[in-house]
């Protein structure tokens, strides 16, 4: 395992995209950081890169990383190598590279500028969503044979949690607004990572209040230790479940 | 040693193998003959477990391969077209092999020494003529003294002295005992090389038996010219019983 994760890992750092988007990451918080002195604010700002970049970069990247590798794949499993072991090693590789480049990019200058509970809170989250997304992007990999097409999966994957799905819930509750929706919206943003972690963050941002009686309703909820647990193993499902379901796939899927 | 048992393939519509049953058995050399796309390539790589059948068993040393990967140790596989990590050199990629399997301990490079291959070590794959990358295949099937030893159309795309030097170190491990399964369309390249002949059309086995049970059935003295009578008389049979 170690040894096909340690190629895994040297292949995409050959590739130099993983240290462009560190530096990306790195310059956009030093500037952030530079306008504004409020820590809180720049978290703030900070959570629509996490919430729309990290995602899309993370799919797209383990996407094409996938099929880039595809002659790697074969190789080793025309070798005395377990196929979940390769399959488990990319994923793992893929995933450190990423939330590393994470960790160092939005990490290093908070350090620099002072770290703050929210601030951590932003960087478990963006790790985590990493996490999912890359869980996703193999689960689009694994589905087809075609390039294009997978890509086109994982951008659909990431156009349906960031845009399509926010559309549908405001639909929703704007419909129904005469009845009391509070825990049917609490188990819609559960069915999607991305809503999931923005609510813990605005919470964690304490700008709850400015949902009204339903940001009052999360409070409660995500506020208390049950629903900050609650919602964290919800994200976890959100990475193991896909990753579960394409690992299955893989395992019967003929090279 | 390898023992195929009524293995089923379908690719959507398409069915590559029809209850295939076979044995191989070691110290054997077998021709794998058949047109373009009768199932040579599936039945191979069904064996390797890169495509999982969708019926029936394959058993390897009386062990079903199904969830198995060890026994994949006792194979050496030169694919039919070598598909390697574009970006790494022909010197990352051997290290990266041996790295692989460390339980091999002893090596047998005579054909990196054979090809050159060393003088080009850092070279990138992708920069790489077809010929050279065939020549890198077959290097690293022999390189772990494999038991086994699987060989997809081994010989196309090389340059005649390079084939004369595969040819010769196929010889030398048949004579050793090793079980050889060669896939090919060169039939002279298969009469002096196996011993036995498996001819599969349309995904079914159509004969297995010695090559020189072929020819005394079929009273002709070159490999090519036999299996052509066979193949004749097998369709005036067919047209017959119809």
């Amino acid at each position: 395992m170690t040894r096909v994760i340690k190629y895994v890992f040297y292949d995409i750092l050959r590739t130099r995209f993983i240290l462009l988007y560190t530096i990306l990451l790195l310059v956009s918080t030093f500037a952030l950081f530079q306008l504004d002195s409020d820590s809180g604010k720049v978290v703030m700002s900070l959570l629509n890169i996490v919430l729309m970049v990290v995602p899309l970069v993370s799919i797209v990247f383990t996407t094409i990383h996938f099929y880039n590798s595809y002659e790697f794949i074969e190789l080793m499993l025309a070798q005395p190598v377990n196929r979940k072991v390769v399959f488990i090693g990319e994923y793992l590789a893929v995933t450190f590279s990423l939330c590393m480049a994470f960790a160092v990019g939005i990490g290093l200058p908070m350090v620099f500028y002072g770290i703050s509970a929210s601030g951590l809170a932003l960087l478990f989250n963006g790790m985590v969503l990493t996490m999912v997304f890359v869980s996703l992007a193999f689960l689009a990999a694994v589905l087809t044979r075609d390039k294009a097409k997978a890509i086109g999966i994982a951008l659909l994957f990431w156009f349906y949690f960031s845009l399509i799905y926010d559309g549908f819930l405001l639909w929703f509750v704007y419909s129904f607004s005469d009845y009391p929706l509070e825990k049917l919206t609490l188990t819609l943003i559960a069915l999607n990572p991305v809503d999931l972690a923005r609510v813990i963050m605005l919470l964690q941002l304490d700008i709850s209040a400015l949902m009204g009686y339903t940001g009052a309703f999360y409070r409660e909820f995500f506020g208390s230790s049950f629903g900050i647990l609650f919602s964290t193993f919800i994200l976890f499902l959100w990475v193991t479940i896909p990753f579960l379901i394409s690992l299955r796939i893989f395992s019967k899927k003929d090279l | 040693m390898i023992s195929i048992r009524k293995v089923n393939k379908n690719f959507g519509k398409l069915s590559a193998l029809k209850n295939v049953d076979l044995d191989l058995s070691m110290s054997r050399s077998y021709a794998l003959v058949g047109p373009n796309g009768s199932g040579k390539t599936t039945l191979i790589k069904s064996i390797l477990g890169l495509v999982i059948p969708s019926s029936g068993e394959i058993t390897f040393a009386n062990k079903s391969i199904a969830s198995d990967w060890k026994y994949r140790e006792s194979i050496g596989y030169m694919p039919q077209i070598g598909r390697y990590p574009e970006n790494m050199t022909i010197g990352q990629l051997i290290d990266m092999m041996k790295n692989i399997r460390k339980n091999a301990t002893e090596l047998d490079d005579s054909l990196i020494e054979a090809f050159k291959l060393y003088k080009i070590y850092d070279k990138r794959m992708h920069a790489l003529s077809g010929g050279t990358r065939q020549k890198v295949s077959a290097a690293l099937a022999f390189l772990f003294h494999p038991p086994v030893l699987i060989l997809d159309e081994p010989t196309a795309g090389l340059d005649p002295i390079s084939v004369e030097i595969l040819k010769e170190k196929i010889l030398e491990e048949r004579n050793r005992g090793k079980l050889l399964i060669i896939s090919s369309h060169i039939l002279s390249d298969l009469d002096e090389l196996t011993t036995e002949m498996i001819y599969i059309f349309e995904g079914k086995v159509q004969y297995n038996n010695t090559i020189q049970a072929l020819k005394e059935e079929t009273q002709e003295k070159k490999l090519g010219k036999a299996i052509a009578t066979m193949i004749g008389q097998k369709q005036l049979m067919d047209s017959i019983n119809k």
